[in-house]
């Protein structure tokens, strides 16, 4: 199908109604390249072609009766591995759940399947969401668009590849620490994290509760508004989901940011941040000011506590979380164990990769008698100050412009050995995890080699309208050729 | 703070993990890099703040529901997921001796 990589969600819409193309052929098409593509890039773990033409038949039967179509008609859309869909395995890239098949939708699923979306598969990423990289997937790595030889990013590195591979214009991801504005960055995607609160996450498997969120990516601002703006939205099933009415982002969507004052906080522009990286979102921020926007430097004087901060929190809260992999309710179970314990124990070992297991190891250390206050609690206190530290920067901006990485995709294998080295790739992410605020990536050029560079554009709590306007003018501005 | 391969061992028995003595081994090594790297938070007086456990936005929070029953997954479904179940329950290895 000719200029099917340039659809948009709009131009899907149109196209539909003007019966240039059916729901079915798109499905089809998405289909057809995602799995020509695969062997090489390690983007999906499943495809679901029965269920995708189901959607699509009744899309296609709503336009020959000439009846309404949802928004998201017809849209090819990729679904991360860790969101639960009903009857089609949920692996979560883990050996744990290497069979699980999902008894339920997760209600951003059901959301947009309602809206007319088509999900054509499930994407890789790292095991339980645990990683920078994707290359913690129990199965097979995800490769770069920009270049096999290196990472997608991580943890959502399928979903991102997926949009800038051309097999969907959107997917939709999950952001811990990171998770969907890193690969956004690393794959010249947009990624948005929305507001903790803001989508509900019944049907996401959980990581870290108090810092998951489901949030999509899309080659356009706009596709990431319309689908933002259909999975968000109170719900009985999850209690942290924010009971707000569902706001209409992408009709809301305006391009005139004049007068909008930017925070750049110099903390995130200091040592470990890459000379091409730098220059790129300096010109980025230039280009915001040609806009009309007002940049003015802020500090947020804790940011270099996040990561020791998230990583004693997110640990904590996964080891909790992961110890319902028991091999009795629907994880793998290890054979020939002669005890109950035993079978938990060989489950487990046997189910877990390395990084997953580290993580269940220091969260289990750090809730144990004698060292939670030191760590756990300590952790949750500095949290509050980072916290503080963006409560104060919003008083006088609108929004924070940042990298959204202090470097391009790295290279398979480079960090592999050194689990802290990974971590701190997530620097300028972790903040606002932590804080619950929103952010997203948007592309803001290239590096010298040619590699993806993202802009990291944060606002408030439930604010995401004013980011996604400032993505949205950016994009329009300079077809985020930096 | 020196990490052990016999105190990890300890954690993982608290988070029923079977663990070989190399990966303790290794285990021990990362945990204890990690844990020098976070020992910077001791240079923050926290004194006075608040821990945060969650993100609260306040007015926007969801309503406490009221506590009635409803709908939920049917015991089939979640039967159909264990790797052994059998007569309406998940089988486990015997727990109590003849």
């Amino acid at each position: 199908m000719d200029g099917y990589r340039d659809l948009t969600i709009d131009s899907i819409r149109a196209g539909l109604r003007e019966k240039r193309f059916t729901a079915r052929e798109l499905a089809e098409e998405a289909l057809r390249r995602a799995r020509d593509g695969n062997e090489a890039s390690g983007t999906f773990l499943s495809f679901t072609p029965e269920r995708a033409f189901a959607v699509a038949g009744r899309v296609d039967a709503s336009v020959a009766a000439g009846k309404d179509i949802g928004p998201l008609a017809g849209v090819p859309v990729a679904v991360k591995d860790v969101i639960m869909t009903a009857g089609i395995k949920t692996t979560c890239a883990s050996r744990a759940l290497e069979d699980f098949v999902a008894p339920y939708d997760a209600t951003a699923v059901k959301r947009l399947e309602k809206a007319g979306a088509v999900i054509v598969g499930k994407t890789n990423c790292d095991e339980f969401a645990m990683g920078s990289s994707n290359e913690n997937s129990a199965f097979y790595p995800v490769r770069n668009p920009a270049d096999p030889e290196r990472v997608p990013g991580g943890s959502s590195g399928g979903s991102a590849a997926a949009v800038a591979y051309g097999y969907t214009p959107a997917s939709l991801g999950s952001d811990t620490g990171g998770s969907i504005r890193q690969p956004a960055s690393f794959c010249g995607a947009v990624g948005v994290m929305p507001t903790y609160g803001r989508v509900s996450r019944y049907g996401l498997v959980a990581f870290a509760s108090s810092l998951d969120h489901i949030g999509p990516f899309s080659r356009t601002v706009r596709d990431s508004a319309h689908l933002l703006g259909t999975v968000a939205g109170g719900d009985p099933y999850d209690a942290t989901a924010a009971n707000m009415p569902a706001a209409d982002f992408a009709g809301a969507l305006s391009a005139d940011v004049s007068g909008l004052k930017l925070g750049i906080p110099r903390e995130y522009f200091g040592e470990g941040l890459d000379a091409a990286v730098g220059a790129r979102i300096e010109a980025g921020i230039k280009r915001l000011e040609r806009l009309g926007c007002q940049a003015v430097e802020i500090s947020l004087p804790h940011t270099r506590y996040a990561i020791a901060s998230y990583y004693l929190i997110c640990t904590a809260e996964a080891s909790s979380n992961l110890a319902r992999y028991d091999g009795v309710r629907y994880s793998r179970r290890s054979e020939d164990s002669e005890t109950l314990r035993d079978m938990y124990r060989n489950s487990r070992a046997e189910a877990f990769g390395p990084e997953v297991t580290r993580r269940i190891i220091l969260g289990t250390y750090v809730l144990s008698a004698g060292y939670y206050d030191a760590y756990y609690k300590k952790a949750q206190e500095v949290r509050s100050l980072i916290a503080r530290d963006f409560k104060q920067a919003f008083e006088s901006v609108d929004a924070i412009v940042t990298p959204t990485s202090p470097f391009p995709a790295f290279k398979l294998g480079e960090k592999t050995s050194d689990p802290l080295q990974m971590y701190l790739s997530d620097i300028y992410t972790i903040t606002g995890s932590l804080a619950g605020i929103a952010g997203m990536s948007v592309p803001c050029g290239a590096s010298p080699e040619g590699l993806p560079i993202g802009m990291q554009i944060l606002a408030n709590h439930f604010e995401e309208q004013t980011m996604l306007n400032l993505g949205h003018a950016f994009e329009l501005d300079g077809g985020f050729e930096g | 703070m020196k990490v052990t391969p016999e105190q990890v061992k300890q954690i993982a028995n608290l988070a029923n993990l079977s663990l070989s003595d190399r990966d303790l081994e290794a285990y021990a090594k990362d945990l204890e890099e990690i844990l020098a790297y976070v020992d910077q938070l001791n240079e923050l007086d926290t004194s006075g703040v608040e821990p945060m456990a969650q993100v609260l936005h306040e007015g926007s929070a969801a309503p406490l529901r009221t506590d009635a029953a409803g709908p939920s997954l049917a015991p089939e479904s979640a039967l159909r997921c264990a790797p052994l179940a059998g007569a309406g329950h998940f089988k486990v290895p015997r727990v109590i001796e003849r």
